[in-house]
This record gives C-alpha cells, sequence and structure tokens, in this order.
C-alpha cells in the first residue's frame, strides 16, 4: 500500500508511464501530453492504472491539484509507485496500490480498490 | 502522527516520510536539527506548487525547527528595477507569503551556511538544494540525503527524516579516488574539476587527493559543479575536509585529472561567444567573492551587465562595506536571494551568458536556453570593461 483508502470506478489503462507535470492538467484532468496513448482523455472520478511515473518532480503537485480542483482520478494503481507519483498521492489522499500486474486490467474494467488491503478486484 | 489526532496536514506529511522511509529501506525516524527547502522559484513549481503551498499553509501547517528556503526566481525587494516581469512576480511573491505563513525564514539562499543556518558536525538535517547538501554533508560534515521539496517540507513540519543513506556511517565511504595534478588557482578551475569529475562518477563518492589549500568559496564551487553535471552529494578531500582522516581510499579505481582535462573541461562548457551579461555567485557568493568582484571594479566601467548573486544576508554586510556601492558605480548589480538558474532570464532578452561557475554553465543551456561563456572572473571582465 502507498496511501490508503477504498475506491470502486471505472479502470483507465496506460501501458506507458505518466508525467503529471505538462502530461495531465490540473484545472480539468484531461491528459495533455502530445502522443500520449491516454492523450485527450479525462481521469476524473476514474481507477488510473499505469506502469509508474516518470518526469518532473513538480508532477507531485500537479497530482494534489487534481484532488483540489475536483478532477482527481478515484484511486492509482501501479505496477512500481515511484517517489513522484507515491509523494502527490499522499500529498492529496488519493488510495494508491503497487506491486499489481496490470496486464490483466483492460480500459473500461469495473475495479474495486482496497488499498488499506492492497488489493484491486475486477468486478 | 500518522493517526491525525495532530491534523490532516501532519497525518499525510508524516505519511510521507514513512513511506520513503519504506522505499529506501530506513530502519526508523530521527529527528533533524535544520531543513532547508527547495521548489521555491515560480518558474521550477509552477501553479500546481503554488496552489499547494498555498492549500497546505491555509490549512495551518507550522514548521517546528529552523528551516530555510532555496532562492526564488527573483530579487525579492528589488525586483522591478532588475527588470524582472510583472506576472512573474507576483506568482513569486504568493509563493513566499504561504511559506512565511508556516513559519519558515524567508532568507532564501543555497547558502544557507553563509546566512544563520550552520549545523555542526554530525549533525543530523534535511537539505533539498544539491550544492547546499554537498557542502553541508563534505565541508562540514553534517547529514543529509538530497531530499525533494515536498520531504524536506515534511521533515519541517514534522521535526523527523527517515534514517537510510547519507545519515549513515557505512553510506558515507568514498568509492573512487580523484588525484588532481592539474593546478587550481580561480574558483572557475574548482568549477570544470566538479563538472569533469560529476561526469565520472555519477552518484558516486569521490575521495580527492593533490588538493591543497582550497578555501570554503572553491570547495562550494568543486560540490555544485558534481552535484549539477552528476548527482555527487558527498565528497572527501584528503587532508581538509573533515571526515577524509576517518576514511580508508586503499585499492579504490583512480581517476586522473591534469591540465588536459581541465582544459578540455573549459572548451566543452564554452557554448557561446559574446555573452550579454555576465553573471557571478552561483553558489550564491560569499562576501569574500564580492569584495574580490567590488576589488576588481573599483573605478572602472561596465559596458555590458554585471550581476553578482548572493543571499540578502551577504548583500547586506556589502551594503555596509561600501561593496555595492562600487559594484553599482561602474554599472553592475548585487542582485539579493535569486540566481541565474531559477530566474527567468531567457524572458528579459538575454541569450548568451557568461559565468565562472561548472554549476551555472550545466545548467543555463537547459533551464534557460542560454549559450554560455565559461571562464575565471579576470577572462570573463575583460570582455566587459571599457
Amino acid at each position: 500500500m502507498i496511501n490508503p483508502g477504498k475506491a470502486k470506478g471505472e479502470a483507465i489503462v496506460s501501458r506507458e508511464p505518466i508525467g503529471f507535470y505538462g502530461g495531465i492538467d490540473a484545472k480539468t484532468g484531461v491528459v495533455i501530453e502530445k502522443g500520449h496513448e491516454l492523450e485527450g482523455k479525462s481521469v476524473k472520478d476514474k481507477i488510473l492504472v499505469f506502469p509508474q511515473g516518470k518526469g518532473s518532480t513538480v508532477g507531485s503537485y500537479v497530482i494534489y491539484g487534481l484532488k483540489k480542483n475536483g478532477v482527481a482520478p478515484a484511486a492509482i494503481v501501479n505496477k512500481e509507485t515511484e517517489t513522484i507519483v507515491a509523494t502527490g498521492v499522499i500529498l492529496a489522499g488519493i488510495p494508491c496500490v503497487d506491486g499489481i500486474d496490470i496486464d490483466k486490467i483492460k480500459t473500461g474494467d469495473k475495479l474495486k480498490v482496497d488499498a488499506d488491503e492492497a488489493t484491486v478486484e475486477v468486478e | 502522527m500518522l493517526s491525525g489526532e495532530q491534523g490532516e496536514v501532519i497525518e499525510r506529511m508524516s505519511r510521507l516520510l514513512v513511506r520513503l522511509g519504506d522505499i529506501y529501506g530506513a530502519d526508523r525516524m530521527i529527528p533533524v536539527g535544520s531543513v532547508q527547502v527547495a521548489g521555491v522559484s515560480y518558474k521550477s513549481i509552477g501553479d500546481p506548487g503554488l496552489e499547494f503551498l498555498e492549500d497546505y499553509a491555509g490549512k495551518g501547517a507550522k514548521v517546528r525547527i529552523l528551516t530555510y528556503l532555496n532562492p526564488p526566481g527573483m530579487d525579492l525587494e528589488n525586483w522591478k528595477d532588475l527588470g524582472f516581469p510583472e506576472d512573474f512576480a507576483e506568482k513569486q511573491m504568493r509563493i513566499m507569503k504561504a511559506f512565511r505563513k508556516m513559519g519558515i525564514i524567508t532568507t532564501a539562499t543555497c547558502t544557507p551556511y553563509l546566512a544563520g543556518n550552520l549545523p555542526r558536525f554530525g549533525e543530523h538535517i534535511a537539505w533539498s538544494e544539491s550544492s547546499a547538501v554537498s557542502f553541508a554533508n563534505s565541508v562540514i560534515g553534517a547529514r543529509t540525503n538530497r531530499e525533494g521539496g515536498p520531504s524536506a517540507l515534511a521533515a519541517a513540519l514534522c521535526g523527523v527524516t527517515p534514517n537510510y543513506g547519507l545519515h549513515l556511517d557505512e553510506k558515507r565511504k568514498p568509492n573512487v579516488v580523484v588525484k588532481v595534478s592539474a593546478d587550481l588557482k580561480f574558483n572557475s578551475d574548482f568549477g570544470a574539476l566538479g563538472y569533469h569529475v560529476g561526469k565520472q562518477v555519477k552518484k558516486g563518492i569521490p575521495y580527492f587527493r593533490g588538493i591543497e589549500g582550497a578555501n570554503t568559496d572553491q570547495l562550494k564551487a568543486l560540490g555544485a559543479a558534481m552535484a549539477a553535471s552528476g548527482a555527487v552529494a558527498l565528497y572527501h578531500v584528503e587532508n581538509l575536509t573533515p571526515e577524509a582522516h576517518l576514511m580508508d581510499p586503499k585499492g579504490l579505481e583512480t581517476i586522473e585529472v591534469g591540465e588536459k582535462e581541465l582544459k578540455e573541461t573549459y572548451g566543452k562548457l564554452n557554448t557561446g561567444k559574446d555573452p550579454d551579461i555576465i553573471i557571478f555567485g552561483c553558489p550564491h557568493a560569499s562576501l569574500r567573492e564580492i569584495a574580490a568582484l567590488a576589488g576588481k571594479l573599483e573605478g572602472k566601467r561596465l559596458k555590458k551587465p554585471v550581476w553578482i548573486c548572493t543571499s540578502r544576508v551577504m548583500r547586506e554586510a556589502a551594503n555596509r562595506m561600501g561593496f555595492t556601492e562600487v559594484i553599482e558605480k561602474a554599472g553592475g548589480k548585487v542582485v539579493a536571494d535569486t540566481c541565474m538558474v531559477v530566474s527567468p532570464i531567457e524572458r528579459m532578452g538575454y541569450k548568451t551568458t557568461g559565468v565562472n561557475s561548472g554549476k551555472a554553465a550545466n545548467y543555463l543551456p537547459g533551464f534557460c536556453k542560454q549559450e554560455v561563456v565559461f571562464g575565471n572572473i579576470d577572462e570573463l571582465l575583460k570582455r566587459v570593461l571599457t
């Protein structure tokens, strides 16, 4: 468990890493990185699934901004959470688990995340 | 702290420290004597950072220990005269206000040890700025990892840091010897040496031989460049730095640095030809460096802008000694708080910057889209004196 909490929602899956600073608009929750596989999609209230973070450490503050602006994902599921994402979800209070085999999850799956127990179930 | 009885801010900040401690294998939390927080310039942290800081300050977050800041993106008092953009200044001031509300000393500098935040030998601290981290670990013998902005803030609010990395004796041992045969005269020579060695050793801990009688300005230049071109957070210098005699460098891989390597590094760092501006003070100039510049500019006239960046504290002393007046009479500026790397100089019409700092030469092309003229103080001034 990276940060505790429970959430239910629809999965939005990225097979490539996500850099939050310059990657997701903190005001709208829409992915803005040019050429990213999720470009143009919103992460609001979704279970955001991606292998790990990348890019600037300011990304932690973007994750916080998403939450404050009401456009954050309901939870984050990673293969391996690095410090940018870990710092961001903890500052923001977003449930987050890592060590998950994310290859088994696809966009649109209904997910139940229990970060306290470090479990992710496909319903 | 973790259970939330001290409020949401402390709950999250202590969780952050615990999680980072897990990631890096810390066995426990240890109290820290002082903190230095990076991520201050609006140019670096933007609106997301500004909004986070205002929000946490508004929730009543207060630091427990002596906490200083890294440089902001402008001179906090004299920004208008120096030509810093108004929209930038407004955001930068909001950032400073949020930090002050948290009880952080807004003496913002990459040389806190020259401005009233001086740890003792062996003291555990949580500092962020890479050259300050290097100086504290190497020259003072205090102990800090290179903290990120949020983790340093968390240490300031909770008073502790996870015990791992450079807080531990066994992680402070050198893993490479650097044998210096080059003649090191100017501070820029130390910057060039640091740039060269940082590139080679990356995250390593170098043990220097052959450096004799370097002063703290020169060690500051050396460490800053190694932390910028590599990620060196601690180095030892035989017979000079306080932990060197505790180390056993026998059998370690050895790198040799002679005149040839130093000359090549000067060549590599020079990407420009004719500087629009010359900026000294990366890291922030000591009083000795300001005095030296004033001595060279006494009664002279500059045809291009020359800045020397320093902390507010050093500037006050320079004012009192008349150094500021001498530099200004020649047409130069003593710029306080900020520095060339974190300020938006690319928005102020400058394209080529002259520096004597290996660290600045490393960062200016990327962060500020500048071409660089790298040289010693005399070479640089020769280009701009009438």
